[in-house]
């Protein structure tokens, strides 16, 4: 019988099998690291019409998140503020006359609402409700990270489902008192915060784990 | 090659009961060398005609097939039939349907090696890619059945940002497992009995490019003992695990239905059922494909009329089971006196969709008892005429429990009708497309009977070939019928 391949091609059968057996593997490593949302959705960091920043008004000046996101407490939504809450102080207080402000005097005077890209958002299958988690004592740090710091608002957390389950399946250590929840420098660990201690908390708070919960 | 010669006498001994008389497997040239030329031929000769015709009409149909795939795919599931209340139309039909043909296979090659019947080397080779490329076919209805394919890999448990599992308290999960498991294997298990012959393709190659394409995947292989030792261990250990999944396929595959609480799905009956209906399906697919190449290919003395027979005593065997089981279903809807039970065995009997259960009735229970008369088991037209009924016939028992059960359910407000688009029937073509695609390819490029099966089952491979006296036929080769 004459030769058809060379000796060499012996050592071809391991290689081949070594070589997908690492192909399926990086595959495999590559879909799990750059296709989930903890890489393509954490930074996410539009640019805005104007440089509003959070690090001057709700770090400097420490103003609470609710006097601007002021539906955050009753509603499932938290409200950006219109063009008159800003005014309320930009309008007579005597701050500099910056391009930023004018844009937001413009505005106010065009009678038209400043068009703020959007940074977080939720497929429209699930419900999210701001109010609930307000309620339970849950901080905006939580799901927002440090907004206090930012001077333009970027996402801190993937807002995955499995993010939104690992807090469900074991709320506790994201509890804090209820005066607290603005406050983003508060650590409930650090403050050795106990919720079941707390005389405020009238129940223990049960997250939904069934998939009606989120996905009505 | 011509036509190899078949003695009367010859045929007559091959027909014979084979307790009093071992009669061969094989008729005409039965040398080794005569065995390699008839197996060989189709491959190394310019494709015929026939084939080229056969191919250009399946690479058609196939072609139907990938279009209306892509247009499900563009515009959604929507574009079939189905809608509330049924949500199973064809595709699951063509599904189960499938899945069934794809059962003969493994039957023919693992169970019945099992059980030494010799005689199933002529046909397995062809019966065991008939299951691989059923297979094949069954999987697109699901895959493409999901609408959104992209997202497929969710079937799957791979961890992910949904932090979920797939169900696994779900039989449509199982379904992925046992169907993706018996297709492998069933892969292997076929690919690993075709090496020896593929080594003899290599070898009797005449082009450079036929040796190197035939050697690699020959793997290799020289016909040591060592290779053969090997060899045979692995077949006999692939065999083991290959029979089990005869049973457990077609079980999950009825789990689908029998778990669900749906009156005329929801029995115990439904997995020994579905398996006789299986094997029943695939003996007949296996023989309405079988008559067609052996007569094509002349193939007749590889596969004798007694194979033929053979098969159509376990379409008879099956089909009894089979009759039973409606037999039962009737009994049990009876018996049990639950009114969803018996309304929903009268609204098949008697319902809008009474044509599509007399035709099954018709098929299945009916048409295999003509297999009763050995003249009919032995002539090669009854034979053909028959397997294509059940076909057909095993097609529609899938519509019937599919459809009837679910636009009848236990409300009257929530009833509904079903009835098949364009698309629905272009998929169901186009599925035949692939199948016969993958089929004439198969034909063209590799051996369609396993030749060193057959020459294993050959007087001279016994041992003491000869010494026990009597003539050659007398001292041969076909163990068990
Ligand atoms: C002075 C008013 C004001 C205060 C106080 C304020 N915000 Fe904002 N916030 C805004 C405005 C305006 C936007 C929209 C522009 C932007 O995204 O930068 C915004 C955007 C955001 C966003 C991003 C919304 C999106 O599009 O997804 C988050 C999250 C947020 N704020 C959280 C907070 C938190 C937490 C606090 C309290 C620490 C806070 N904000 C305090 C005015 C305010
Ligand atoms: C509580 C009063 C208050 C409110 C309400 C308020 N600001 Fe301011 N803002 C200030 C003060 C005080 C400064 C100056 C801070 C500094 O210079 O560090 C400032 C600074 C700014 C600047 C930076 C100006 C510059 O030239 O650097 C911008 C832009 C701005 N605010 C936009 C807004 C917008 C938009 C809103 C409404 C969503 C808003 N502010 C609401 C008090 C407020
Ligand atoms: C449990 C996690 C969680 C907590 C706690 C939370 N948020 Fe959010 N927040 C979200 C999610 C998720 C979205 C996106 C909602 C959507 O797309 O419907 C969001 C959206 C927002 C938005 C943007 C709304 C818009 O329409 O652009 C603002 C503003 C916001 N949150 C402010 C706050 C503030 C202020 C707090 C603290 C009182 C807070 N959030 C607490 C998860 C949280
Ligand atoms: C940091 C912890 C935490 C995260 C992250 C979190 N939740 Fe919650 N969630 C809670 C707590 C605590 C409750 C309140 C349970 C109670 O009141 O008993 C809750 C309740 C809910 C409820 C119940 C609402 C109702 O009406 O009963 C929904 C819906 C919900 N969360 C959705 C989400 C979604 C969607 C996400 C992800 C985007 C998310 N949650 C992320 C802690 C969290
Ligand atoms: C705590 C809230 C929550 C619960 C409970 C929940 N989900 Fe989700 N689910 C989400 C969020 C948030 C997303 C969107 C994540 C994203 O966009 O990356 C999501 C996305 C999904 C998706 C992806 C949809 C798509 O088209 O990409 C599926 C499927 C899903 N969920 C299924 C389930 C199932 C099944 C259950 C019950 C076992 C369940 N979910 C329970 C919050 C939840």
């Amino acid at each position: 019988m004459a030769v058809i391949f060379p000796p060499w091609t012996n050592r071809v059968p391991p290689l081949l099998a070594l070589f997908s057996l690492g192909a399926v593997v990086s595959g495999v490593a590559l879909v799990w690291y750059y296709f989930s949302p903890q890489y393509t959705d954490v930074g996410f960091e539009p640019t805005q019409p104007m440089p509003f920043s959070h690090k001057a008004h709700a770090g400097e000046l420490g103003m609470d998140c609710r006097f601007c996101h002021n539906t955050v407490e009753q509603g499932a939504h938290a409200a950006i503020p219109s063009t008159e809450t800003c005014m309320t102080c930009h309008a007579s207080l005597s701050l500099p006359q910056s391009v930023p402000l004018a844009a937001v005097r413009m505005s106010w005077e065009m009678d038209k609402p400043i068009t703020w890209v959007r940074v977080h958002q939720l497929p429209d299958y699930v419900f999210f409700d701001h109010r609930v988690h307000f309620a339970a004592g849950v901080g905006c740090v939580s799901c927002h990270g440090r907004v206090d710091e930012m001077a333009v608002v970027s996402q801190a957390e993937p807002l995955s489902m499995a993010w939104c389950l690992a807090c469900h399946r074991d709320a506790t250590p994201n509890l804090r008192p209820f005066s607290k929840i603005t406050d983003l420098t508060y650590d409930p660990q650090n403050a050795g915060y106990d919720p079941n201690q707390d005389p405020k908390r009238k129940r223990k708070v049960e997250p939904p784990l069934h998939c009606s919960g989120c996905h009505r | 090659m011509a036509t190899p010669r078949v003695s009367a006498v010859e045929h007559e001994a091959n027909l014979s009961d084979p307790l009093s008389g071992r009669a061969p497997l094989l008729l005409g040239d039965r040398s080794l060398h005569g065995i390699t030329k008839a197996v060989c031929r189709p491959v190394e000769c310019v494709p015929s005609r026939a084939w080229t015709l056969f191919f250009v009409v399946s690479v058609a149909m196939m072609g139907l097939y990938v279009l209306t795939t892509a247009y499900l795919f563009y515009e959604g599931i929507g574009i079939w039939g189905v809608n509330n209340p049924v949500n199973w139309g064809w595709a699951i039909s063509n599904f189960v349907f499938w899945v069934g043909i794809s059962h003969a296979g493994t039957l023919i090659s693992a169970v019945l090696y099992l059980f030494r019947q010799k005689w199933r080397t002529s046909i397995n080779r062809f019966a065991e890619a008939m299951t691989i490329f059923a297979v094949v076919c069954a999987l697109s209805y699901p895959t493409i059945h999901v609408g959104r394919v992209w997202l497929l890999h969710w079937v799957f448990p791979i961890p992910n940002q949904m932090g979920t599992w797939p169900n696994f308290r779900s039989p449509l999960l199982w379904d992925v497992f046992a169907v993706t498991i018996y297709g492998l294997v069933s892969f292997i298990f076929w690919y690993l009995g075709m090496i020896p012959d593929l080594a003899t393709l290599r070898d009797r190659a005449k082009t450079r490019a036929r040796k190197i394409t035939y050697g690699i995947f020959a793997l290799g292989w020289r016909g040591s003992t060592r290779h053969w030792k090997h060899y045979e261990r692995a077949y006999l250990l692939l065999a083991a695990l290959a029979t089990p999944l005869v049973l457990s396929v077609h079980s999950i595959v009825s789990f689908d239905f029998a778990i669900s609480q749906l009156p005329g799905w929801h029995t115990t009956i439904f997995p020994p059922y579905f398996v006789a209906g299986a094997v029943f399906s695939g003996f007949a697919m296996v023989l309405t494909l079988m008559v067609i190449a052996r007569w094509a290919f002349k193939f007749e003395h590889i596969v004798t009329i007694r194979h033929l027979e053979n098969m159509a005593k376990v379409i008879l065997l099956t089909g009894m089971i089979i009759a039973y089981a409606y037999g039962m279903e009737l009994f049990i809807a009876w018996y049990g006196q639950n009114p969803y039970e018996s309304f929903s065995c009268a609204n098949r009997a008697f319902g809008p969709y009474a044509w599509a259960y007399w035709i099954m009735i018709v098929c299945n229970v009916i048409a295999p008892q003509i297999f009763w008369f050995k003249r009919a088991r032995q002539n090669v037209v009854v034979l053909f005429v028959v397997s294509i009924l059940i076909n057909i016939g095993m097609w529609f028992e899938r519509f019937v429990i599919t459809v009837t059960s679910l636009h009848r359910d236990f409300l009257p407000s929530s009833w509904g009708d079903y009835s098949p688009t364009f698309f629905d029937v272009a998929a169901l073509v186009g599925s035949f497309g692939l199948f016969f695609t993958l089929f004439a390819l198969f034909i063209r490029y590799l051996p369609m009977v396993a030749m060193s099966e057959v020459k294993a089952g050959l007087p001279e491979a016994k041992p003491h070939h000869g010494a026990e006296g009597g003539s050659r036929e007398a001292s041969a080769t076909g163990e068990g019928a």
